[in-house]
């Protein structure tokens, strides 16, 4: 509305008045010709606005609309924000049009109808009417003018739909037919998302304290994650700075500059003695913030103090100090004395002073919110909230350590064979673990089909690595039965040509293990408790192996074998068995053991040729750790080590380096307590 | 009298061993051929980067001789002395840094209209050293970084005390064999990951870099350093020659060997096993550090890389493949592996043809070294200096 036109202003009120009038009539009459009238009325008195809308100027039109309620003046709003709204150029008579066929002299036609009614009028050239476009701005508000209507649809999908837009922005005039919905809704899955939306909306724009804190307290125990995205801004608060602290403000925290940190609530906390959280005020910004409340006097800083120096150096000298002389803070400081004494600069303050200065002070943050009633009802529901949170972090720390022991676990089970049971010191296991993994992927090349390709790849790395595992053995170990030590460093020498000759092979860059899509996605326990299916599947995967191990060493012959031929290889080849056939078998299995834990690990991280050279020190530490000779052990290992790890990053988690380095030191000082593991071996077999 | 006396026994030792002789012989010839042909003070046949390479080659041998010493005498296999090598490097490369920041950053104020304060000297060395890992503070193991004896010491100090430690409560609960070997490469392994953070105070995987420029000594050219730290390298691997030969040839060595054959019968004889190994263990610490601090001012820069638990085991392989158990083969050891390795490794070995394909060098050397080590451990567990006892010492022992 232009201001040069006051006379059509007053027109418009009175326009406006009339039809407010007549809408309070229908409303009264509901007589649907009456209705239809006024509606027309409406949008043609609104015209303008209509035509050349701008979400700045389109507000009171939609308001009126709203108001007049009913099914036309839904269908005009739906038609309006579909751009399918047009006008009669000459009348300005809203209208729909639709492509007609050409008149008989060519000229472009098209067949409107009423836009109010629906009613038929007639074929008129294309050129007589105009498309009204709504820009997205316009059409996001119409879309919150429509909310209410589409709330009482009939059809629950619509309503379904409109909840949804409605979630993302709720407004205030949408409480009230929100309210009336919950009232009328049919579908109990409906209404209990209506009532939460209701709850939102009251936390966002509730002007009655008593009812909003009805509302908070109503979330108490929900938590998800939007509860607690609602909570969070009805305890926002601001810091302010005075000389004493105010009796009427909703105070949420006092703060001491570098002592106290911010709690989530609003509340504040010590700071704690081990770090991790900055204090909320530095005593530098809260001195800043007296100065800015004209509290205090500014504080000269030393860049300030010495340009100041600079500035009134003359012939090289300040006063009577010489500027080459002014090579320590005491030296300046007493130079620029001479400066304060003479007027010229302003006093400096030290930070003894600066210190007593904030501790006279209180700073203190009040919260926005004025009403203690409803802050108060929210920290408690964020807290009560916020501990249930814990609870499921711990949770879901449990279950990361037991994922990452899982992980250990079948890292070290093939050794807990080759190393554990025959003692053979192999350093190149952990390439056994990445040919494994390779051959994941080069199946997957040829096997498309992801689930098919895992189920192949399974026993492919299986026989992959025992091949391997048998030839070295054959090759290599064979002669090294009685040297452990060289064993250690000809296996090195292995993995160092077996990674090499996979780099050669496969390159550098990582290749991927890709998952089938059962194992994508996670279990969801609720908002803040997700576990992912792979981690479940590698749990799974970890149990089994120790029952298919614990079988074959304890309940058949081949087990029973290599544990004979591991106590006594001559009085075992006496009975009948031969020790050089066992031997390779035993190392082939645990060789291929580790191929399998390849494959799993492959899906759950990528294939580089250096995946096994990172688990190796891990997977020697967890059999040591555990205690050689006892696949109890190597899980126990593997429990210990995986739990740790995680529970020292738990106290910092951005480093998981140092969470790395400390489990290390601690199992370098476990052993000094256990040097023979957790569970550890006795009598004659420990001494071998 | 006991002068006399002293200068006989060394004499008689000398004498005992003609391999010192031998051995020193040769060190001062290649150092002499060195001097002259490199560019620092000869005719500059041989370039500096390649000086550098000799001298950091005489660096890792006596790293060798000390890997010899603890596993080949005192059959401890340490998976861990590349990590003394490279926290001695670690201690003098933070004076080196320190120092020489300082020195830019207080030219760099020269022509300011203050001159500089102490506060502000440090802020911006701070900020130069710390910068790259978003920190501007100089943590508090830097406190000494500017005093060079101090930082000397440390070379000396730091990897001995975690030797110390280490070795201590290692072999008091009686762990040895292969769970040593494993837990050293888990000592290596933390130190390598804890230098790793950017929070370690070390600069992180960023290393200290600039190690080839010595504070005070920026008018001194770079070749005429080179062939200064290879006479330096020459001079204290000779002195830990004769030092190891001496260990070898007492008392103290006759135990430790002992101890490597047969732990239990030496303590049953009432040696305390543990404080021998022990020394032993340190000792080789610190010349490993000793080495370092010697090698890193060459290479010019050190990172959390160098000291990866690979790096140790290779140094095992290059004690392993020269001949254990003789103080010389560890030193052919090393020179030879390593000077073969930077040959491969750095591109100038031709490639073979072999038609279907081509064997290229830096992707295939380290197959080879693999596989050659496997068949030493087999089949040559003497290694090359076996070779030389079989034509040298035949009918000694």
């Amino acid at each position: 509305m232009s201001p040069g036109s006051p006379k059509f202003y007053g027109l418009n009120t009175v326009h406006k008045f009339i039809v407010a009038v007549l809408t309070s009539l229908c409303l009264l009459v509901l007589t649907p010709a009456i209705a239809t009238a006024s509606l027309q009325d409406l949008v043609q008195t609104n015209a303008k606005l209509i035509t050349k809308s701008s979400s700045k100027t389109v507000g009171p039109v939609l308001d009126a609309l709203q108001q007049y309620g009913g099914a036309e003046a839904e269908r005009f709003l739906t038609d309006w924000q579909a751009k399918k709204l047009y006008f009669i150029k000459e009348s300005g008579r809203f209208v729909l049009a639709e492509k007609a066929a050409k008149s008989a002299d060519g000229k472009k036609q098209m067949l409107i109808r009423d836009a109010v009614t629906g009613a038929e009028i007639g074929l008129v050239s294309t050129k007589s009417i105009k498309q009204i476009k709504p820009n997205s701005g316009v059409r996001s508000k119409i879309a919150a003018t429509l909310v209410p209507f589409q709330l009482g649809n009939p059809d629950p999908d619509i309503r379904e739909t409109t909840l949804t837009t409605l979630l993302r922005d709720i407004q205030s005039s949408h409480l009230a037919p929100l309210k009336a919905a919950i009232t009328n809704e049919t579908v109990p899955a409906l209404k209990v998302q209506m009532e939460k939306a209701y709850v939102f909306g009251m936390l966002a724009h509730g002007t009655d304290d008593a009812e909003v804190e009805q509302a908070i307290r109503g979330l108490a125990g929900d938590l998800s994650l939007d509860v607690r995205a609602a909570l969070t801004p009805m305890l926002t608060s601001t810091v302010r700075v005075a000389t004493t602290l105010p009796d009427d403000a909703n105070l949420a925290r006092e703060i001491t500059p570098g002592r106290t940190i911010k709690r989530s609530d609003g509340s504040a906390a010590r700071l704690s003695e081990f770090g991790g959280k900055d204090a909320e005020l530095s005593v530098v910004t809260a001195y800043e913030m007296m100065v800015a409340a004209g509290l205090a006097p500014a504080f000269v800083t030393r860049a300030m103090r010495d340009e100041a120096l600079i500035a009134a150096t003359v012939d090289g000298k300040v006063g009577g100090y010489p500027t080459s002389g002014l090579d320590s803070d005491t030296a300046r400081d007493a130079a620029y004395q001479q400066l304060v004494d003479r007027g010229v600069a302003p006093q400096l303050i030290s930070d003894q002073a600066r210190q007593q200065a904030v501790d006279n002070a209180r700073f203190f943050a009040i919260y926005d919110n004025p009403s203690s009633l409803v802050t108060d009802a929210a920290r408690d529901v964020l807290n009560a909230i916020q501990t249930k949170v814990t609870l499921y972090k711990y949770i879901d720390l449990l279950v990361d350590a037991l994922s990452l022991a899982s992980i250990y676990f079948l890292a070290a089970i093939g050794l807990a064979i080759t190393f554990g049971v025959m003692r053979v010191i192999n350093m190149a296991h952990g390439e056994f673990i990445m040919m494994g993994a390779y051959t994941g992927y080069v199946v997957q090349l040829f096997v498309p089909n992801y689930t098919l390709s895992i189920i192949i790849a399974v026993p492919a790395a299986f026989l992959v690595t025992f091949a391997a595992g048998v030839v070295m053995e054959r090759l290599v170990i064979r002669h090294l039965y009685k040297r452990p030590l060289e064993t250690l460093l000809a296996t090195f020498g292995i993995s160092i040509a077996l990674q090499q000759i996979a780099k050669n092979i496969f390159g550098t860059q990582a290749r991927p293990l890709t998952s089938p899509d059962w194992l994508d996605g996670a279990f969801a326990v609720n908002d803040v408790l997700a576990i992912s299916n792979i981690r479940i599947a590698i749990f799974f995967l970890a149990l089994l192996f120790l029952g298919l191990l614990l079988y074959v060493m304890k309940r058949t012959r081949f087990g029973l074998e290599t544990r004979t031929v591991t106590q006594n290889p001559a009085m075992a080849a006496s009975m009948g068995i031969n020790p050089d056939r066992i031997n390779m078998l035993t190392f082939g299995f645990g060789s291929g053991i580790a191929g399998i834990a390849g494959v799993a690990i492959g899906l759950y991280s990528k294939v580089t040729s250096e995946l096994g050279a990172d688990y190796i020190v891990q997977s020697f530490m967890t059999v040591v750790v555990g205690g050689v000779g006892n696949i109890w052990g190597t899980l126990a290992g593997a429990v210990m080590i995986g739990s740790l790890q995680k529970g020292i990053e738990w106290f910092n988690p951005s480093n998981t380096l140092a969470a790395q380095t400390y489990m290390i030191i601690f199992i370098i000082l476990f052993i000094q307590f256990r040097p023979r593991g957790i569970i550890a071996q006795k009598g004659r077999a420990a001494e071998a | 009298m006991s002068d006399l006396l002293q200068r006989t026994v060394l004499t008689r030792h000398l004498i005992s061993n003609p391999s010192v002789l031998v051995f020193l012989g040769v060190l001062a010839l290649v150092s002499i051929a060195v001097t002259i042909l490199g560019e620092g003070f000869g005719i500059g046949v041989i370039s500096t980067s390649f000086t550098k390479t000799l001298g950091k080659t005489l660096c890792l041998c006596m790293i060798a001789i000390a890997m010899d010493l603890v596993w080949g005498f005192c059959g401890i296999l340490s998976l861990g002395h590349f990590a003394f090598f490279a926290l001695g490097g670690y201690m003098i490369g933070m004076w080196m840094m320190f120092a020489r920041t300082k020195m830019i950053v207080i030219e760099a104020a020269r022509n300011n209209a203050l001159p500089p304060s102490p506060t502000e000297i440090s802020e911006a060395v701070g900020t130069q050293i710390f910068g790259v890992v978003g920190g501007a503070e100089i943590p508090a193991i830097w406190a000494f970084a500017d005093l060079f004896w101090v930082q000397l010491a440390f070379v000396v100090l730091v990897p001995g005390l975690l030797a110390f430690v280490f070795g201590w409560l290692a072999f008091r609960s009686r762990v040895n064999g292969v769970y040593l070997s494993i837990l050293t490469q888990a000592m290596t392994l933390a130190l390598s990951l804890y230098l790793l953070q950017n929070d370690s105070g070390l600069r992180g995987n960023n290393g200290l870099s600039g190690l080839q420029n010595i504070p005070g000594f920026d008018h001194i050219s770079q070749g005429t350093l080179s062939i200064i730290f290879f006479l330096v390298s020459a001079l204290a691997l000779a002195v830990t020659y004769i030092g190891a030969m001496a260990v070898v040839d007492s008392k103290l060595g006759n135990i430790v060997r002992g101890i490597r054959d047969d732990e239990a019968r030496v303590r049953f004889l009432g040696y305390n096993v543990e404080s021998y190994k022990l020394f032993i263990f340190v000792l080789t610490a610190v010349i490993a550090a000793v080495a370092g601090a010697l090698y890193y001012p060459q290479a010019g820069i050190i990172n959390p890389t160098e000291l990866a638990p690979i790096a140790s085991i290779y140094l095992a392989v290059w004690v392993a493949i020269g001949g254990r158990g003789r103080i010389y083969g560890a030193v052919i050891g090393a020179a030879f592996v390593s000077l073969l390795s930077s040959y491969f490794t750095g591109g100038q070995a031709p490639d073979i043809p072999l038609g279907f394909a081509t064997i290229i060098w830096t992707d295939w050397w380290l197959v080879l070294l693999g596989l050659s080590f496997v068949v030493v451990t087999i089949y040559a567990p003497q290694g090359l200096g076996g070779l030389i006892d079989r034509f040298t010492v035949r009918g000694k022992e």
